[in-house]
């Protein structure tokens, strides 16, 4: 690249993401404007959805729950240089192991089911991320179609699992409900803001697997390891790190982290498990993480954010029926396209605006040419 | 199993494989160019939806087509500008053109038709009709040879005969033109094209473009000649099956065509083999054979049976040193 000025870090970090976000809700705007409805009506009614009550605040914190684990998942694959797409399979396989010891230990109490059910959807999840890390670390078969291969296949598992296997009696393609004594504390529980809402214990667990992501990466050996093997292949190798284990054990964390999600979603909140049960929430991981550029203070903020839109899409199906709730996967989409796919759109503009307003040196002209 | 049985199987086989060669091919040429396209699926739903819309307001076919590959080759150009120009992630590029096609046609099928995302159901003469070759009512009097050409041959839409026909056409562009020796020199090294003198974009966005056309009429398949409207994501995951089995063709038309034909026929059977108690293994679960294109793709991509080596630039954006 030629030289040229570099942007203040606030600029990439707040005002570029930031842009791109504004011009995904835009866009929608214009959709909701080209069905001939009011743009803004439709944007209060997924504002007011989302934050305007604290039952709406539980069900924003809900779902940014499991858009933390799945974007966690993301990053730590990718600050190894792993592109992990499979966190929608991992999840649903996850919630078979979840749910399987939490209706084995649903008799007993909660705190139980809480532990067993936790560790069963993190072994899962890792379990089908091992495989294609395995193949990619060993056979090199490439990783991206390994782990979307996986999401089909565990799908056809899944759905035969259901429907065969674990299924409830008279049921058609679920599990039977939780007992009782068996099921997760709600937040509702003990703080009435948050009544009528989903919001359970989990959350505890995805803001501790912010605080443990951000320990394994930047505080650990591991975790430098994993930097180092994600920045420069060949430098990590002269290191004397061996890059089959950490892919390996990258992508088990990054499994486990995915099939937390089968805590919160199926056994804290469904109570069961049913087919298909992910919803998407394991892609829109890939989402969270690239809005968050792989850091936890990111994937937190960007779970908020499309929380929020989920949150916030059910009550517009409310408040305004002609609207179409899908508007939410339509910004949703926007928001992965410009901040994940075309992440420097604005970044020639900021360029030529900074160069002349911060300091202008001789250099300034030249970058405004090139970029031109 | 009689040998009627076989072709009415092998029959509804090619229905199935019709949209997956029309993606794969249209695959193809994108990761042949160097870019990886996961939003083949997206592409397709955008198209399947823009062709029934189309057809159900204007009452033409043929409208239905051109709008499915305009809205296909739109989506194609905007995996163009993020790939080529913003040289962003593809596949975080194709992820959201997936979604947004899941969203859009859902949207804008809910608002426009309020029939809970569906469009209406097209007549018969909005459709692509099934064409009957000559004389295949009589012939297929005829034991086997006739009924092959009277089921098997004859009675499929015209995209289908196109389809078919677009096999030794990607072949024939491929390795037998200026453009194909480009197309596969700019996935391999970018730079070695560039130096000649030849723009690496320009040649990347014209392979998209076929891209997208190709996608738009695999979508006008589904929602306007196998299928009489379009429904919530009708694709079902047929851009991913396609994209398995342009891997498993290692990036070859021909390779691709049989690919695809395997794995119609493991569609096809799926119904046929519920219940069937095959010796010594006993009954396989339909689950398995659906799984099993994905699986056999694995097993492929892990190097136990062959090798797939892709394109050898695919997925890096060409980054022209100043």
């Amino acid at each position: 690249m030629s030289a040229r000025q570099p942007l203040p870090n606030w600029v990439t970090i707040v005002l570029m993401p930031v842009l791109n976000v504004l011009l995904a809700f835009v866009i929608g705007g214009l959709a909701v404007a080209i069905i001939g409805e009011n743009p803004l009506d439709a944007m209060w009614a997924l504002f007011y959805g989302a934050f305007g009550t604290g039952m709406g605040w539980g069900f924003t914190l809900h779902y940014a729950t499991n858009f933390i684990f799945t974007g966690l998942a993301v990053a730590i694959a990718f600050k190894a240089g792993m592109f992990n797409i499979g966190g929608e399979g991992q999840a649903y396989v996850a919630g078979l192991g979840a749910i399987m010891v939490a209706l084995w230990l649903d008799q007993t109490h909660w705190t139980l089911v809480l532990l067993g059910s936790t560790l069963a959807a993190m072994m899962m999840g890792s379990l089908w991320a091992i495989i294609p890390a395995w193949l990619q670390a060993k056979r090199g078969s490439h990783i991206v179609i390994t782990t979307i291969m996986f999401n089909f296949i565990a799908s056809a598992f899944m759905s035969y699992m259901l429907a065969q296997v674990i299924t409830a009696p008279g049921a058609n393609a679920e599990t039977r409900t939780i007992n009782e004594q068996g099921r997760l504390p709600l937040m509702s529980d003990w703080f009435d803001a948050f009544q009528y809402s989903p919001l359970n214990i989990t959350f505890f667990f995805g803001i501790a697997a912010l605080i443990f992501t951000y320990v394994l990466i930047w505080r650990t050996k591991l975790g430098y390891k994993i930097r180092t093997l994600g920045a420069n292949k060949e430098a990590a190798r002269y290191a004397g790190i061996s890059a089959v284990s950490v892919i390996i054990i990258a992508m088990a964390i990054s499994g486990a982290l995915a099939g937390l999600m089968a805590v919160n979603e199926a056994v804290g909140v469904q109570k069961r498990l049913v087919v298909g049960y992910v919803h998407g929430f394991g892609f829109v991981g890939i989402a969270v993480a690239f809005m968050g550029r792989s850091h936890p203070v990111g994937i937190a903020l960007a779970a908020l954010l499309f929380g929020a839109l989920y949150q916030g899409g059910q009550e517009l199906a409310f408040e305004l029926p002609a609207v179409p709730s899908d508007l939410v996967v339509v910004i949703q989409a926007l928001v992965i396209l410009f901040t994940g796919a075309m992440g420097d759109m604005f970044r020639p503009l900021l360029e030529r605006i900074f160069a002349r307003r911060v300091k202008p040196s001789p250099e300034a002209p030249t970058t405004a040419d090139t970029e031109a | 199993m009689g040998a009627t049985d076989i072709i009415l199987l092998l029959d509804s086989s090619v229905r199935f494989a019709v949209p997956l060669m029309l993606a794969a091919l249209a695959g193809l040429y994108s990761e042949r160019s160097g870019i990886v396209d996961i939003g083949l699926e997206g592409k397709m739903l955008g198209g399947a939806f823009a062709a029934a819309a189309t057809a159900a307001v204007t009452g033409s076919v043929w409208l239905g087509l051109a709008a499915a590959m305009g809205v296909s080759v739109v989506m194609s150009m905007i995996h163009a500008l993020a790939s080529i120009n913003f040289r962003g992630n593809q596949i975080i590029s194709g992820v959201a053109l997936n979604f947004l096609a899941a969203g859009f046609t859902v949207f804008l099928g809910h608002a426009w038709f309020r029939r809970g995302g569906t469009t209406p159901n097209l007549r018969p003469d909005e459709r692509f009709a099934n064409i009957e070759l000559p004389f295949a009512q009589e012939f297929g009097q005829v034991p086997i040879i006739g009924e092959i050409y009277e089921q098997l041959l004859s009675g499929h839409s015209i995209i289908v005969y196109f389809a078919f026909l677009m096999v030794p056409v990607t072949a024939f562009v491929l390795f037998r033109t200026r453009f194909g020796l480009r197309l596969r020199a700019v996935g391999e090294n970018p730079k070695a094209l560039d130096t000649a003198g030849i723009s690496v974009a320009m040649l990347r966005y014209r392979a998209l473009v076929v891209t997208g056309l190709l996608c738009g009429v695999a979508g006008a398949f589904l929602s306007t000649a196998q299928g009489a409207n379009f429904s919530e994501n009708m694709t079902s995951g047929r851009g991913f099956i396609a994209l398995a089995a342009l891997i498993f063709a290692k990036w070859r038309p021909w390779q691709a065509m049989w690919t695809c034909l395997l794995f119609g026929v493991l569609s096809a059977s799926q119904i046929r083999l519920q219940g069937v108690e095959f010796p010594m293994i006993g009954e396989v679960p339909v689950q398995f054979i659906q799984a099993l294109p994905y699986i056999l793709t694995v097993v492929l991509l892990a190097g136990f049976i062959g090798r797939a080596n892709p394109p050898k630039a695919i997925g890096q954006p060409y980054v022209k040193e100043r």
